[in-house]
């Protein structure tokens, strides 16, 4: 064990630690910010509102996206909501209970410090948003207005119809442009970071490639920030946006920064089912569907009648009947392990008998249909110009997808990484959400480490460097990493292959799926970790890559992010392998109860993986992070 | 069904394009547009050729990354959808399809379909938000927002910044992209403070860039959220007000 995991939790009661961490840190004085240079990657919630922050606070900040704006970010495709403990709707919501939702949602595999900071600052994130102009839904008399979210019984999502990302972001994004315009911020778009440099144990600066004229570049700072989201698209099909990729914390954590929980993946219950091969993503329905949706399947297997036809007495209203407290309201990774057992079982609906159904009828009868428009109008029409079926007349089809990732890279209380002088916010890092996230609380952790963690932590680490320039970029640190990464290019041109990236990636997606989705074995796992090594020989052997590497060529990009995804899958499986547990998405099937629930074990597993980069992807090594629980006492998760 | 692409391809900004024409066959009408681009490009891979460059992202038409003129419309035949939601049965079997980039003199190609829209962020740069500190917030609930007011913001924050109106305007006019953002924060209670100076400023901003509005209408047909030409109204109305108002608060100043 080389790297050291000190957590850096403050002492004290839960309810005092972030108080009494932010006095006892060092801080960087008003007049002297604009001495230092700190290094952004990733322009989502929690990337640009961190940038906007740090800028305001009289940081000079650098902001480097792949996409052509930073609007662009996939956190806009957030749909449902974000948490907050407001107790608007006087129903008994508290910080303390937002916390212990928080927890025991994720499994009892997340860091109490982290959360309860979470659920505290939930409050502000409200208060900035609405001050930026934040549409968010509102009642007649012009107060906020909240919805209910899976594995939570009080009513604390806050959100904007079904496009609370998209206006969050948009809050996010032009407090940002309000930074560049005042000079304190630079922009790179269509910029993408391809390796971070570390020079004498700390992190210096980032190595860039401009997508369109191909140039590579060096950018020094005296800190590094990666608020470059998560890694579900290592399985080809997922929900998350075809840009999305591990690529930035792979190759930080090739440069030492640990990799936490890469197993523990979300996979999301209400997606639209594939409908062929050509696929090539599968589209979220949000989860606040389940409000008023009631989801069910056919009693009887290989069911031939359409949904209209198959009367009350012959439908399984599963959840609502295995689950009577939370019924449709379970979290995401209950949901979607039921649906997959029915579904498994024959009982599956739709043409390929790979969905259940997710039926209105009631809510429309019970509220009539203007209110369901309004409540969900723009995800029906989304539902409707895919798969030419109109929900108010048939019930939607649903089947589970991956969404998100709690792994990531290992932070500690300040949200930074084994390597000193750099960080990771938001999916990026792996610190909140456990084994299993709640719905509408990925929002709220972006923007919490955004707009009020990162803030006022860094200055702990950057006050020690004051008066200190930032490493040059002629710096022999700096050159060699550029020469690597220009030589990585070249390789994937000069290899002349016969398939296509996407087809790696594919074929990828499917091992990953299959045996490191939503169920894992002993043997499937094993069978992975032969079958990837194989397929990414055969990646670096015959994949084809047609142009040049000095104007935009956008297969060459791919292959960079398929060739790291293919190593992330082996620390994946090793990690899923490792954990002899079923907790939260990771779901191993030979440690279940007798009716098909995980079984947790506390003794061996409540604990933290955190992975070492050792030259072979194959052979990482894995540090321990014991995780204390003092304030919530560890049980059995039920939501029956 | 089987299909005949006319696509433009151009290899960089400086190059000259054309149009190629592709034969593509044996496609399912349960395609996407792009999932249509994407069996393309594999099968251009295959012939050695290269792929068609085209900017997409989340595929769920929201990010507004994607974007062509089909068939001479921005985003194709179906009103109120992007690009990447567009099916292949929105096309009949045998069709030519003719595939362009968005055609502005603002949006310069950078390859094949793929123009830069950057100016875009410039304009919201110019004023295209709230000034607000993190930290500084008020209490969300002490300023309540009547329900239609609110509504009303939100229908014109829907914007996704896709460019299609700029596209489909006669004189590659951005007055919709900027009307959206103008009256998205001009309606809200807490986006008074800054109203005039925003709507001078980014109006301002977007003339140095795009052409200018002559109330054509085909911004509002091609939008993909179906955003009301009315927000040129509302904003060309702050616009007069905002030159009277700010020239007279100049006036005090001195």
């Amino acid at each position: 064990m080389t790297v050291q995991l000190d957590a850096k939790i403050p002492p004290g009661p839960i309810a005092e630690k972030w108080e009494t961490h932010k006095f006892s840190i060092k801080l960087v004085n008003p007049a002297n910010k604009r001495k230092f240079k700190i290094i952004m990657v990733g322009t989502g919630l929690a990337g640009a509102s961190a940038a906007a922050t740090l800028a305001e606070l009289g940081y000079e900040v650098e902001v480097f996206t792949f996409h052509d704006s930073p609007r662009r970010a996939h956190s806009i495709a957030a749909q449902g909501g974000i948490n907050a403990a407001k107790n608007y709707k006087n129903d008994g919501d508290s910080v303390q209970r937002l916390f212990y939702d928080t927890v025991k949602g994720g499994d009892y595999r997340s860091r109490e410090a982290n959360v309860y900071r979470l659920a505290e600052l939930s409050l502000d994130i409200i208060d900035q948003a609405t001050a930026q102009g934040v549409p968010f839904a509102r009642e007649y008399g012009g107060l906020l207005d909240t919805r209910s979210f899976g594995g939570t019984q009080v009513s604390r999502t806050f959100y904007a119809r079904g496009q609370t990302g998209q206006q969050l972001l948009f809050g996010a994004y032009q407090a940002l442009m309000r930074q560049v315009d005042a000079g304190r911020v630079r922009l790179h778009t269509r910029s993408e970071m391809l390796d971070v440099v570390v020079k004498e144990g700390r992190a210096v600066g980032i190595v860039v490639r401009d997508l369109v004229t191909g140039e590579v570049s060096s950018h020094s700072a005296h800190a590094v920030v990666l608020a470059t989201g998560g890694y579900a698209n290592v399985f080809f099909l997922s929900t998350n946006a075809k840009g999305a990729n591990v690529t930035a914390i792979w190759r930080a954590h090739r440069r030492g920064a640990a990799f936490a929980n890469p197993c523990f993946t979300q996979i999301h219950p209400t997606c639209i089912p594939a409908s062929d091969d050509f696929q090539s993503k599968l589209t979220l329905m949000s989860e606040s569907l389940r409000n008023d949706g009631r989801i069910w399947v056919p009693r009887i297997a290989n069911e031939t009648r359409l949904p209209g036809e198959i009367p009350e007495e012959d439908r399984d209203y599963y959840l609502e009947r295995l689950y009577p407290a939370f019924g449709n309201l379970v979290p995401r990774d209950v949901a979607s392990r039921v649906a997959k057992r029915l579904v498994d079982s024959g009982k599956g609906v739709g043409p390929l008998r790979n969905g259940v159904y997710l039926d209105f009828k009631e809510s429309i009868a019970r509220f009539g249909a203007e209110v369901i428009e309004e409540r969900y109008g723009n995800l029906f029409e989304m539902y409707q110009r895919i798969t030419d079926e109109d929900p108010y007349q048939v019930p939607m089809r649903i089947y589970p997808a991956p969404h998100y990732t709690m792994g990531g890279l290992w932070v500690d209380y300040n949200l930074m990484t084994t390597v000193p002088g750099l960080y990771a916010l938001g999916e990026a890092n792996f610190s909140d959400h456990g084994a299993n996230r709640l719905g509408a609380s990925a929002l709220m952790q972006g923007l919490a480490d955004g707009y009020f963690v990162l803030p006022a932590t860094i200055g702990d680490y950057l006050s020690d460097w004051l008066n200190v320039e930032p490493v040059p970029t002629d710096d022999p640190a700096f050159t060699e990493i550029e020469a690597q990464v220009a030589d990585r290019v070249d390789r994937y041109l000069s290899t002349s292959g016969t398939q296509s990236v996407d087809w790696f990636h594919r074929q990828l997606g499917k091992i990953m799926f299959d045996q490191c989705g939503m169920s894992r074995s002993e043997s499937g796992l094993q069978k992975a970790l032969s079958d990837i090594p194989t397929l990414h020989e055969e990646f670096r052997n015959e994949v084809r890559v047609l142009g040049s590497a000095e104007s935009l060529n956008q297969s060459l990009e791919r292959a960079g992010r398929v060739d790291d995804f293919f190593e992330l899958a082996q620390v994946m499986c090793l990690d899923a392998l490792r954990r002899e547990e079923s907790c939260g998405g990771h779901f191993r099937e030979e440690y279940q109860t007798g009716d098909g629930e995980a079984l947790r074990d506390d003794e061996r597993f409540a604990h933290v993986a955190a992975w070492e980069w050792t030259g072979d992807p194959a052979q990482p090594e894995a540090n321990i992070e014991e995780l204390e629980f003092e304030n919530v006492k560890l049980s059995a998760r039920s939501y029956k | 069904m089987n299909v005949t692409l006319q696509i433009w391809r151009q290899t960089g900004p400086e190059a000259t394009g054309g149009f190629q024409t592709y034969a593509l066959d044996e496609i399912s009408a349960e395609m996407s547009f792009l999932e249509m681009l994407d069996i393309l490009n594999e099968r251009l891979l295959t012939q050695g050729e290269e792929p068609v460059a085209f900017d997409h992202d989340c595929r769920e038409g929201i990010c507004g990354s994607c974007g062509v003129m089909i068939d001479g419309q921005a985003h194709g035949p179906q009103p109120g959808t992007a690009t990447c939601q567009l099916h292949m049965r929105k096309f009949r079997d045998g069709a030519t399809i003719t595939v362009e980039p968005w055609r502005a003199r603002a949006f310069p190609i950078i390859r094949d379909l793929i123009v830069d829209r950057s100016p875009f962020d410039r304009i919201v740069e110019a004023g295209g938000f709230i000034t607000v500190d993190a930290g500084s917030a008020p209490e969300a609930n002490l300023i309540p927002i009547p329900k239609q007011v609110a509504d009303t913001a939100f229908d014109a924050a829907a914007c996704i910044g896709c460019g299609a109106c700029v596209a489909a305007c006669p004189n590659g006019a951005a007055n919709l992209f900027t009307a959206a953002k103008v009256n998205h924060l001009g309606l809200l209670p807490q986006g008074q403070a800054e109203r005039w100076t925003r709507v001078e400023r980014m109006v301002e901003v977007m003339e140095d860039y795009f052409g200018s509005c002559t109330n054509h209408g085909e911004c509002e047909k091609a939008c993909p959220k179906s955003i009301s030409i009315d927000f040129i109204a509302m904003m060309n109305a702050d616009y007069v007000r905002a030159k009277v108002k700010n020239r007279r608060l100049a006036s005090q100043k001195s």
